[in-house]
Order: C-alpha cells, then sequence, then structure tokens
C-alpha cells in the first residue's frame, strides 16, 4: 500500500497511540476534581498544553484545546462576532478557505453580516492589494489560511500582517491545520496573527482533537458554556487522553521535520518532474512558495474521481482535492478560485506526502501512474 | 546576525569599595546558574566587565534570561572580528546592511584598550564611518542620540562590535546582602515582597505553613509554583514547609476569636525565627501592606513583631494594592496567586479579628498554651527542598506520556 492522503489525515504515531491508552487507563481522574487523582489528572494536561505552547514560542495561556481544525474555525470567527459585535460586523476571508471557515462565513452572512471574499490570483496565492481595499472601519476579522489544503499554496501571512500593523484591533485568525510541521512557523504564525487553528489528526495524533492559539489580551466568546474548563472558555471535560497524545505527537513530527527538513521536498520534486513529462497531465501546486507536501495534477480528460478509484486498485491513495468535499459533485473551490477552467479543474487529485513515505514509492507511483496514463490515452 | 560574546556592564557594584570583588564572584556565580541551560558559554568576570562567550549558543535564548539577573545596569551582545581594518570594515557594512532601514541616523564609537593598534580611536571612528558612509551615501551621522550607536572596542585580543544595548535588571547581585526568609502565604503580595527583597541582593528561602486538611495539596503546589516564578533571578531556591494544622486548631480551641489572628501570626513569626536561625539567615520578608488586612494595621504588626527583634523587611508596606498587582504581573505570579484555594491565612479567619490586638491581652491568652511544645513539634516536622527553575526534573513525572 502507498498512502500519499496525508492531508486527509494521518497514521496515528505508535508511541501517540501508547500515550493514549496509557493515559487512559491510568490517569483516571477528572482534571476539574479537587482530590489527588484530579490534580494528578490536571497537571498532565497543563504539561500538555506546555510543551505545545514551547514548540509554538507562545505562552501556555495562549493554547486552548479544542474538538480539532473545524471547531478551532467555527470557534475563533464566531466568537469574533459575537465578542466584538459592538465594534463592527465586517470580517473577510480569502477565496480558498476550508469549508470549515468559508461555510462559518456563509452562515454568518445569512444572520446579516457583511463577508468579503479576498480573491487569488492564478497561482492561488491571496491578492493583497486587492485584500487590503476590502478592509473597512467596520471590519473586525480577517482569516486567511496558512497552506492551503487544495493545491499547497503558501499564503503571505507575513505581508498581510505588515498590512495589519495598521489596523491594530482586527482579529487575524490563521488557519494553521495544513501548515504546523510543513512550512517554517515564521511563515504563518507572525506576531501580528491573532489565532491560529490546529488538528491533531494532521500531525500523527488522534481524530477529535485540537488546539488553537489565542494570543493574551485578545477577546473571543465562548461556544460552548458549562463547566468552566479551559479558563472558562470552552466547557466539556477535558479529552484528556488525545490530548496527551496530540502534544507527545506534535512534539514527534517537529523533531521529524528538524531531522529531515527536506525529506518531503525531494519526493515531491521527483513527482512533480516525472509528472511534468506527460503532454496531458496539467500541475496545479507551483515551485515557490507551495508546501513541500502537497502536489495537485491531472490528467486532462479524466475526472479526479475516476483516477483516485484506478490508482486504489494499485493499492495507491490520493484524494480529489480536498477530502472533505471529495464526495460531492462539485470542482475544487480553490481551483475554481484560481479561475482554472471548469473543465480542467474536475481532473484534479491531490498527492500528499509525509515523513513515512519514500523514494521508492515515489518511484512506484509512477510506474503505475505511467500505465494508467497510456490506458487512459487509448480510450480517450 | 551571529552574536559572538555578549558584554555585560555592572551595576551600583561600582560604588561598593572592597567588597567588589566579591559581588562581582557572585554575580558571576548568578549568571552562570541563571544560563546553565547553555553549557557552551564561557564566562569572564573582569573588573569593570563580564564577557559571556557565546561559543554558538543562541544568543536569543540567552537574552531573556540574562535581563533577569540582578546586578546588572545593560549588555551589549557583540561580534568578535580579526583585528585589522579591512575586517572591522567589512563587518561594519554588513551590520549597517543588516539594521539600516533608511531612515536613521548613525555614529560610531570606537575605543580601544589595546593602544598599539594602528588607529587610534578617533582614526577608527573616522574609518569606519566613510566605510558605512560608502554602502550608504545618504545615511546622516548625528553625534547627540544617533538611532544607531554602533560601538567598536580594540581590545588585546580581538575587536569587538555591538550596536544594541539592552537593560538588566539593576539592584545588587542575589547573595550579596545575605539569607532572609520569605514568608510565603500563596497571595499576590509575598512573591513581590521576595521579588524585591531579591533586587536588593537577598538570597530568599521560602517559609509556607500548610495546614491539612484544611488547606490542599493545591495550595502548597501553588506556593511551590510561585516560587519557581522566582527562581530565574537566582537559579534556585529553599522551600520550607511547615506543618501547622496543630497549632491553628490549639488557638482555635482555647482563644477567643477576636484574637485568633494575632495568635496565630505570633505563632508564625516565632516559628520563621527559628527556621531563620537554623539557616543561618539575617532577617525575615513578609508581604504586608500597612491596613491591607487586620493582621496588616499597625497595632497588629506591635502586637505580631513583640516575639522577635530580628529586622523584618516589608518591601511593600507602603504600596497600593494597585502597585503591588502591577509588579506580580511584571514578575507573572499574579494569575497564580489569584487561584482560589484556601491557605493557612483563610482558614478559621474570624468574623470580627482585632484590629487593634492588645499585647497585655494577647500575654494573657498564650498562658493558656505550651508553646515550646508546639513550636518544638512543629519544627521536628518541617520539610525542606530546592525549588528550581520550571521544565527541569519536575516534568519527568509524565516524562513517558509527553
Amino acid at each position: 500500500m502507498i498512502y500519499f492522503d496525508n492531508s486527509a489525515t494521518t497514521a496515528i504515531y505508535p508511541s501517540a497511540l501508547d500515550t493514549y491508552v496509557k493515559t487512559s487507563q491510568r490517569i483516571m481522574g477528572n482534571p476539574s476534581s479537587l482530590h489527588g487523582l484530579g490534580t494528578q489528572a490536571n497537571r498532565l494536561l497543563q504539561q500538555a498544553r506546555k510543551q505545545i505552547a514551547e514548540f509554538l514560542n507562545v505562552q501556555s495561556n495562549e493554547i486552548y484545546f479544542t474538538s480539532g481544525g473545524t471547531e478551532g474555525d467555527n470557534w475563533v470567527i464566531k466568537g469574533t462576532v459575537i465578542a466584538k459585535r459592538e465594534y463592527g460586523n465586517h470580517i473577510i476571508i480569502s477565496s480558498v478557505e476550508h469549508p470549515a471557515v468559508s461555510r462559518t462565513a456563509g452562515q454568518l452572512r445569512e444572520l446579516g453580516y457583511e463577508v468579503s471574499i479576498a480573491p487569488v490570483d492564478k497561482n492561488g496565492f491571496l491578492q493583497l492589494d486587492k485584500f487590503t481595499e476590502l478592509i473597512r472601519p467596520e471590519t473586525i476579522l480577517v482569516s486567511v489560511m496558512g497552506v492551503n489544503n487544495e493545491v499547497g499554496a503558501i499564503q503571505p501571512i507575513e505581508a498581510i500582517s505588515s498590512a495589519l500593523e495598521k489596523y491594530p484591533t482586527i482579529h487575524f485568525h490563521v488557519d494553521a491545520v495544513q501548515a504546523v510541521g510543513k512550512v517554517d512557523q515564521t511563515k504563518w504564525l507572525t506576531p501580528r496573527v491573532d489565532f491560529a487553528t490546529f488538528s491533531a489528526h494532521k500531525f500523527h495524533g488522534p481524530r477529535g482533537v485540537g488546539f488553537i492559539y489565542w494570543k493574551a489580551g485578545r477577546k473571543l466568546a465562548p461556544l460552548l458554556n458549562g463547566g468552566g474548563q479551559e479558563s472558562g472558555q470552552r466547557a466539556t471535560t477535558e479529552n484528556l487522553p488525545a490530548i496527551v497524545a496530540m502534544s507527545r505527537a506534535l512534539r514527534m513530527h517537529l523533531e521529524e521535520r528538524a531531522e529531515r527538513p527536506n525529506h518531503t521536498a525531494v519526493i515531491r520534486q521527483y513527482l512533480k518532474e516525472a509528472l511534468a513529462g506527460y503532454d496531458k497531465v496539467t500541475i496545479f501546486s507551483g515551485d515557490h512558495n507551495f508546501a513541500p507536501h502537497i502536489l495537485t495534477f491531472g490528467i486532462k480528460g479524466v475526472r479526479g474521481e475516476v483516477l483516485v478509484h484506478a490508482l486504489e486498485e494499485k493499492q495507491i491513495f490520493v484524494s480529489t482535492t480536498s477530502a472533505c468535499s471529495s464526495r460531492k459533485k462539485v470542482d475544487s473551490s480553490t481551483l475554481h478560485a484560481m479561475r482554472i477552467p471548469h473543465d480542467i479543474a474536475t481532473t484534479a487529485v491531490r498527492v500528499s506526502l509525509d515523513g513515512a513515505n519514500t523514494m521508492a514509492e515515489a518511484e512506484q507511483f509512477m510506474v503505475v501512474f505511467n500505465h494508467l496514463y497510456e490506458k487512459f490515452s487509448k480510450i480517450n | 546576525m551571529q552574536y559572538t560574546e555578549i558584554m555585560v556592564r555592572y551595576g551600583e557594584l561600582s560604588t561598593k569599595g572592597k567588597n567588589r570583588r566579591s559581588f562581582i564572584m557572585r554575580l558571576a556565580q548568578n549568571v552562570r546558574g541563571a544560563l546553565v541551560k547553555f553549557p557552551n558559554l564561557k564566562i569572564h568576570a573582569d573588573r569593570d566587565r563580564m564577557h559571556i562567550l557565546l561559543n554558538d549558543e543562541d544568543s536569543r535564548l540567552v537574552i531573556p534570561r540574562l535581563e533577569k539577573v540582578f546586578g546588572i545596569q545593560n549588555f551589549s551582545p557583540s561580534i568578535r572580528v580579526e583585528k585589522n581594518l579591512d575586517a572591522l570594515k567589512q563587518m561594519t557594512q554588513q551590520i549597517m546592511e543588516e539594521i539600516y532601514t533608511g531612515k536613521e541616523t548613525f555614529k560610531i564609537t570606537a575605543k580601544r584598550s589595546d593602544h598599539n593598534f594602528e588607529l587610534d580611536s578617533h582614526g577608527l571612528q573616522q574609518f569606519l564611518g566613510d566605510a558605512v558612509i560608502d554602502v550608504f551615501p545618504e545615511i546622516k551621522a548625528q553625534m547627540k542620540r544617533p538611532d544607531i550607536n554602533l560601538r567598536v572596542e580594540i581590545r588585546r585580543d580581538s575587536a569587538y562590535l555591538s550596536y544594541e544595548t539592552i537593560k538588566g535588571a539593576g539592584g545588587l547581585p542575589v547573595g550579596t546582602s545575605g539569607r532572609g526568609m520569605l514568608m510565603l502565604s500563596g497571595g499576590i503580595d509575598s512573591p513581590v515582597a521576595g521579588y524585591l527583597a531579591m533586587k536588593r541582593g537577598v538570597e530568599i528561602e521560602a517559609v509556607h505553613f500548610a495546614s491539612p486538611p484544611y488547606t490542599s495539596e493545591q495550595a502548597l503546589q501553588k506556593a511551590k509554583d510561585l516560587t519557581e516564578k522566582l527562581t530565574p533571578y537566582v537559579g534556585g531556591i529553599q522551600f520550607t514547609k511547615v506543618p501547622f494544622t496543630e497549632i491553628q486548631e490549639e488557638i482555635k480551641k482555647h482563644s477567643p476569636q477576636g484574637y485568633w489572628m494575632t495568635l496565630t501570626r505570633r505563632m508564625m513569626l516565632r516559628i520563621t525565627d527559628a527556621i531563620r536561625e537554623m539557616r543561618y539567615g539575617l532577617v525575615i520578608i513578609n508581604g504586608e501592606s500597612l491596613g491591607q488586612v487586620a493582621s496588616q494595621t499597625l497595632h497588629s504588626m506591635v502586637a505580631i513583631n513583640e516575639v522577635t527583634t530580628t529586622p523584618i523587611i516589608r518591601p511593600v508596606v507602603t504600596m497600593d494594592k494597585t502597585e503591588i498587582i502591577e509588579l506580580a504581573e511584571k514578575i507573572d505570579t499574579f494569575e497564580l496567586a489569584i487561584q482560589p484555594f484556601e491557605d493557612c491565612c483563610t482558614i478559621f479567619a474570624p468574623p470580627q479579628p482585632k484590629t487593634r490586638p492588645k499585647l497585655d491581652k494577647v500575654f494573657e491568652l498564650e498562658e493558656r498554651f505550651d508553646i515550646d511544645g508546639l513550636i518544638a513539634r512543629c519544627l521536628a516536622g518541617l520539610k525542606t527542598e530546592e525549588i528550581i527553575p520550571a521544565q527541569a526534573e519536575k516534568d519527568e513525572e509524565f516524562a513517558d506520556f509527553l
């Protein structure tokens, strides 16, 4: 089996799973309980938080645990409009956001909020000049992802940060789900960024857990009210085993990247060059300012879905662009936003790599691809 | 820019006459303690300056720690270059290219302790100033308050360039004033008092009164966490836990509630004084602030202080609560301190404590207790441990989870 769908989800690290099991079995207390078992659980919870904070170079009290990327995006966006409703009713998102952001914004629009969509250029990068024109006195939130999940474009967070220096009251949220452990942190967690969203299962942690970075001093309303957990900002008994396993997975993932910083970039480059040799192949992911683990391409005349299933027969697993929307009969919204013609956009498939992938797998992939390409060429 | 060393300028030490040498040695020891995580550092403490050779350690990680060490006026990270004009010129230009954004004025300040160097200070300033103007013809030189002051020092071994001066914590090196016992309850005031005492050179040891089961394990942990927040200034702090349950129960049983507080404080002070003697301390430090609560009126202070002649330093005595909170926030103890756990001062808090306790009444009430016996039993149960800066050994409890 060749698993090239790591932007959809990753395999949990065995040692993170071990942490999950061990925490479930041995740390039975509720972190909110006053007795020793509770305080023990609470100490572990705080250490998991501290470890994450240290890796991001932020303070422990700036990390809040969530159920994953979707909750993080919803929380920051809805929490901002609730907390800042007296200051304005306008938010800006990019045209290539994950549905967790774009549909949340859509829901707010139905409720009467103003939502502006900042366009991207043909390569998938937010256009800074068009973006700055959208800023208004009523703007309370800007939400732009760090790395696009469908083509891998690294969004110009540093440039947006500079542009937002003049507007210190606007909340700046970065969906960093695809960025952490893949792209240098300086590119997506600048000092101007107020909030960032993370999901554990994208870096070999368990499902159903994530966290947000929430810069101290910024205001956000809670979505979950209740027993006062997470400093009163997100009630519900903490998912301690998952949180601790996530903290461990993040450590391992970042250490792995530090050890082999160019591992996926080399494999990606090989695949990209090999695929470029085929006449009917369109490559949607560029070279400069693209994440080192995502490569999106298509064969003209072959729907992405067809290629996914054909590869699957050979035990190779890839996605049609964002796995979250791949079951629907629409083409990728990112490719749409890049103004790729409809019939080309529908051919897109996404290869997403990870530290566990090898060059041998990439070579085998090309053998299979070559075979399929010839087959499809005969039919078309 | 890759710094090669940090030059440290001493604070008030210069006024300390014959003790200067021991002050410098102590400062060097404290700096070493604060930077223990960087094994490659070499620290040379000279009479006038201290030089910290970085040996490839990351200056961005070293600087925040150094900023907390008392006894340092300011310090300048600097770059070492070979002692020749070519190398100096090249590095000067490289630095300016990095920091000049087109707006700043500049100045070169040269100094040489090696008088055999080919140019004198003035000549060197001229030469390097020209080198900067070669690259940025439009840049303006300004002698008074320039935006960029590039300092060049020609020493015997090498030349050193620096362009930023970072403010130090000031004060005196911790330990140079002797040792004091800090009565640490777990509130906002006592950590601030400890911090201020350290700033004036006192080596503090924390004394915490615990009355389980009336006080919880969390209250004890909170006191330790607060102590831990004070460790970056010194490296490590001794923490003594005093078993106080029996004494508090006895006082409650045998005295009227109006005097509970006064009697309790007197016992605390007696015990702290006894610990001070055992640990060769000179003074006692507490977080009392005048008029804040019943035990902190002048009358109460007289009644409580009567048990000892040991000087009691009250660094925050005349400060307003808001001023204390400001400092607590600065040293990052505020958030911890406001966690609501019962401590030995809040349990058995009498409904109407006497704000003007009378000493003769106190003496009369104390007749009812076996004070020596209570103190002896209490002292027999003392537990002392060293609290060290975070992310060290104490995290090992869960090391195989994370």
